[in-house]
């Protein structure tokens, strides 16, 4: 038996050049974690990436890497994964690459499901170009390019991945870094698609996009992190649930001691009712596996 | 009645072209097909060209709706599918009024004449029956009640009228294959073969076959020259003759394709966008055998991308489409490019610019080819000169981008993709084995280090142990790969792009005259799908004692060794191109030679006697 491999193992020579503070470092610490614990050798992991900030995930990790062109990551990870099927295969991406230019290729990679797991660092703006509104940066959103603010309606990446058919999608937090490790490895261990969206803060261009939600001291009350099986709970006191208003098709925050525990929704990851209302749902903001399909 | 001395007539000793023009729906390309293996069973040598219409399922009886199939055969090399036809069978008025054009003076004009009824007339756009004018007095005439004589054929069968009504191809097969003196078992064997499931359907194409070819000998038809002086000279001295097939461009661009999988045993994985003319090598493809599978992406932009994440990966990464999908390509061209890494882009060009005439070939992307991309991005471009040279750019095209780590574009086109001849396939033991630059860990791996020769770098696939790297669209370094902004270095690989490209030219074969001597008044230098139709225009002036010389050329880009040299020997240098003079262009801005441009932009191949007509101006001036 080999050594257990370390995150150092995955750690390539070539000096990390993102800004101070960046959610990408902590993203990449997350990552070196999986792939060690993992244990497949570097040599058989590949990652490709589009291009923004973070698609130079590639060049600091010790595995092959394949940097291309902007949107186009899913497409050349596909044939790379009908080539060698037998190799992990990651895609990494920012919010522009795939849902603005690269779009349809997210959409058909899902649908089609191979067995790819696709990292979307959802960080609402352009970094890499300086700061312009993204498919993702919510209305009202300054920019060089919208000085007086977005006016567009943004994309909801979950509710578009469940759109396009994918098999698995989950959702975490760049800062979170005992979640963040369970949701890749649960996307590697997904056969098909795994569709991971990654909420990244950018301190450069859009700081603290996601405020209160990756905020340490309000993350308790604003998010709500799913368990297969368990009852929505969340809150400080844990004293907050979800319940399921299956006439409207949504999911609604309640205090626990007015409905009781057995009101509550249960998390149940197939079920895809549930999924679209968890998808649509902005407080609190759900992470872990939203769904999974039946059977996979 | 038919005038036997003007049908013997024609009875010289050169190829004869037949023509079928029907509606979409009466089986013309069937009926042609049929014919040609008739042909090739025959030992004559041949090319074919189907014209079809755009549409899927025109109105029947519309002028737009008329399909046709054209066949040139005999002794001779044939090159073309003919110019004009000595022979024309039309299955209504609309094919008829369309394609009178095509047939010589004098020729054999069948029509079905059941079908110049008010209502076919009408869809026709004519006024009046063509076949109460006087077209006897131009043509041979023969005017056969084809479809009242094809349900008389199959009355005695249990079959509705409009079954009985679709069997009429197979009914003019006989009665063609009567006039050319082919044996119809062979097709009674393939119509028993192809429809085994249907009884019904293969009693009455039989049935009708037989009636055809009963009725042509009881009309006592002149017979056109047998196949006794179209058999190909000395085919049949050694032994068994070779096993003879027909090919389309398409067909053998396939086959092409499967060659390169077993000769550089690898897979080959075929990515694709439907388009018009390139979807039918997707067809050929898809049934996934002989190592080549096929993935039909979501777009073009996703197609290009994943052939090469395919050979990034180790495997041989093909993409094909048309014009405009070649322009969304460009992009992901850079990249391979820039990685250095093989690919293999087939652009079956038809009539532009946008969606033009998608059905109709055209020559006009090759300046697209060379230069079309951002930034400096030489790509090696080759076009196949016919049909079966479909086969043999493929397994060269692989040869160089494996051999050089680049992309290279294959540029066919929707004349080359359709028409189709009989070839001996060729022994794909006997290819040069395809093997690509491998490095081990012990040499001090460098995935940007290069081949002293090709200046190709390594090809070194995810899953190779211990040899992990990481490469991308940014600038690298030299050798080591890792990402560099230096601007020497950034010269340096541009420069080692480019040198890697221009040593082609010298690793490969020379410019060769392909007809004629290496010295004269006049040099023809044509590429791609117009090889026939110059070769045969080159070999009638020189029949005429004139000094015209044919230099066509297979590689585009770089061009090939020895070229300039070519062209000095000749007074005037003329290049004939389905474009505005791209070619020309070229050559001139390389050569510095006053190269003057032949340019036609119809949709339409080279005929060839508007081609020495247009060479002998040339001479004259
Ligand atoms: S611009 Fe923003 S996303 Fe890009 S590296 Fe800097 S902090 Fe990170």
């Amino acid at each position: 038996m080999n050594e257990p491999l370390r995150p150092a193992d995955f750690t390539s020579d070539q000096e990390v050049r993102w800004c101070p503070g960046c959610g990408d470092y902590a993203i990449l610490k997350a990552m070196r974690q999986v792939l060690a614990e993992i244990g497949r050798s570097p040599d058989e992991v590949v990652c490709v990436s589009g291009i923004g900030c973070a698609a130079r995930f590639p060049y600091y990790l010790s595995t092959y890497g394949f940097h291309t062109i902007h949107g186009r990551a899913a497409a050349i990870a596909s044939g790379v994964k009908l080539a060698r099927p037998e190799l992990d295969v990651w895609v990494v991406g920012g919010d522009g690459d795939f849902l603005a230019i690269g779009g349809n290729h997210t959409a058909h990679v899902l649908r089609r499901d191979a067995d790819l797991n696709l990292l979307l660092f959802n960080n609402a703006i352009y970094g890499l170009t300086k700061g312009q509104a993204s498919p993702t940066s919510p209305i009202g959103t300054q920019t060089p390019s919208s000085p007086a603010g977005t006016s567009e309606q943004p994309v909801n990446p979950p509710l578009f991945a469940l759109g396009a058919g994918a098999s698995f999608i989950a959702r975490s937090i760049d800062a979170r870094q005992k979640h963040l490790p369970e949701i890749l490895k649960r996307a590697h261990q997904h056969k098909g698609a795994s569709f991971v969206e990654i909420l990244q803060n950018c301190p450069v261009y859009n700081d603290g996009v996601f405020g209160p939600i990756t905020d340490k001291q309000e993350g308790p009350e604003t998010v709500i992190e799913l368990e297969d099986g368990a009852p929505m709970i969340f809150g400080r006191d844990r004293d907050k649930g979800l319940v399921f208003n299956a006439a409207e098709g949504r999911l609604e925050a309640v205090r626990v001691e007015e409905v009781g525990e057995a009101a509550l929704a249960r998390h149940m990851p197939e079920n895809a009712a549930q999924a679209f209302a968890l998808a649509r749902l902005a407080a609190p903001v759900p992470i872990g596996v939203l769904y999974r399909r039946a059977g996979d | 009645m038919l005038d036997t001395s003007r049908s013997r007539a024609s009875s010289r000793a050169g190829p004869l072209v037949v023509r079928f023009a029907g509606d979409s729906g009466d089986g013309i390309q069937l009926l042609g097909a049929e014919f040609s293996k008739s042909t090739a069973d025959a030992d004559t040598g041949f090319m074919t060209f189907p014209d079809y219409p755009a549409e899927i399922r025109a109105p029947a009886g519309t002028l737009f709706g008329v399909s046709a199939f054209q066949i040139q055969f005999g002794a001779d090399e044939i090159l073309t599918s003919g110019d004009a036809a000595d022979v024309l069978v039309a299955f209504n008025p609309a094919a008829l009024k369309s394609n009178l054009h095509v047939l010589k003076r004098g020729g054999l004009l069948i029509v079905d004449k059941g079908t110049f009824e008010r209502r076919g007339l009408q869809k026709a756009g004519l006024d009046e029956n063509p076949l109460d004018g006087d077209l006897a007095a131009s043509y041979q005439l023969l005017p056969l009640d084809i479809t009242a004589q094809t349900l008389e054929a199959l009355a005695a069968l249990d079959i509705g009228r409009k079954q009985a009504v679709r069997a009429k191809n197979f009914w003019v097969l006989g009665l063609i294959f009567w006039l050319f003196d082919r044996d119809p078992a062979k097709t009674e064997g393939w119509i028993a073969r192809r429809f085994a499931a249907d009884m019904s359907l293969r009693e009455a194409n039989t049935t009708a076959l037989k009636a055809g070819h009963a009725f042509a000998e009881t009309l006592e038809l002149a017979a056109f020259p047998g196949v006794a002086p179209t058999r190909r000279a000395g085919a049949r001295e050694h032994g068994a003759p070779p096993a003879r097939e027909i090919v389309s461009g398409t067909q053998a661009m396939a086959l092409g394709i499967r060659a390169v999988a077993k000769r550089a045993e690898r897979d080959v994985l075929y990515c694709s966008y439907p388009i018009t003319p390139a979807s039918a090598l997707l067809h050929a493809l898809a049934s996934g055998e002989g190592g080549v599978r096929i993935f039909q992406a979501e777009d073009e932009i996703a197609a290009a991308c994943a052939a090469i994440g395919a050979s990034y990966a180790g495997a041989i990464g093909m993409t094909a489409s048309s014009g405009p999908g070649l322009s969304l390509k460009t992009e992901a061209l850079g990249l391979a490019v820039s990685c250095e890494l093989p690919l293999i882009v087939i652009d079956v060009q038809r009539a532009g610019p946008s969606t033009g005439m998608p059905t109709k070939p055209e020559q006009s992307d090759l300046t697209l080819a060379i230069h079309g991309r951002h930034g400096e991005a030489p790509v090696p471009v080759l076009a196949p000169a016919t049909p079966e040279d479909c086969f043999a750019i493929m397994v060269e095209a692989a040869e160089i981008a494996i051999s050089a780590m680049t992309p290279v574009i294959v540029l066919s086109d929707a004349y080359l993709a359709n028409a189709a001849s009989d070839w001996v396939s060729p022994d794909i033991d006997s290819l040069p084995h395809l093997a690509g630059l491998v490095q081990h860990p012990q040499d001090g791996f460098q995935p940007f280090a290069r081949d002293a020769e090709t200046l190709a770098r390594p090809w070194v696939a995810p899953g190779t142990p211990g040899l992990a790297h990481r490469i991308g669209g940014l600038e690298k370094e030299a050798g080591s790969g890792h990402i560099s902004y230096d601007p020497d270095n950034h010269a340096e690989m541009v420069r080692l792009r480019a040198e890697k490209i221009a040593r082609l030219a010298g690793r490969r074969a020379a410019a060769e005259i392909s007809t004629g001597d290496k010295t004269g008044d006049l040099l023809v230098v044509g590429w791609g799908s117009t090889y026939g139709a110059i070769r045969k225009a080159v070999q009638e002036l020189r029949a005429e004692g004139r000094a015209v010389s044919h230099l066509h050329l297979r590689q585009l880009w770089p061009l090939p060794g020895g070229i300039d040299k070519i062209m000095s020997g000749f007074k005037k240098i003329v290049c004939p191109e389905l474009n505005s003079g791209q070619l020309a262009g070229i050559l001139r801005g390389e050569l510095l030679l006053p190269v003057e441009p032949l340019t036609q932009v119809t949709g339409q191949p080279f005929r060839v006697g508007d081609l020495k007509a247009q060479l002998e101006r040339r001479l004259e001036s």
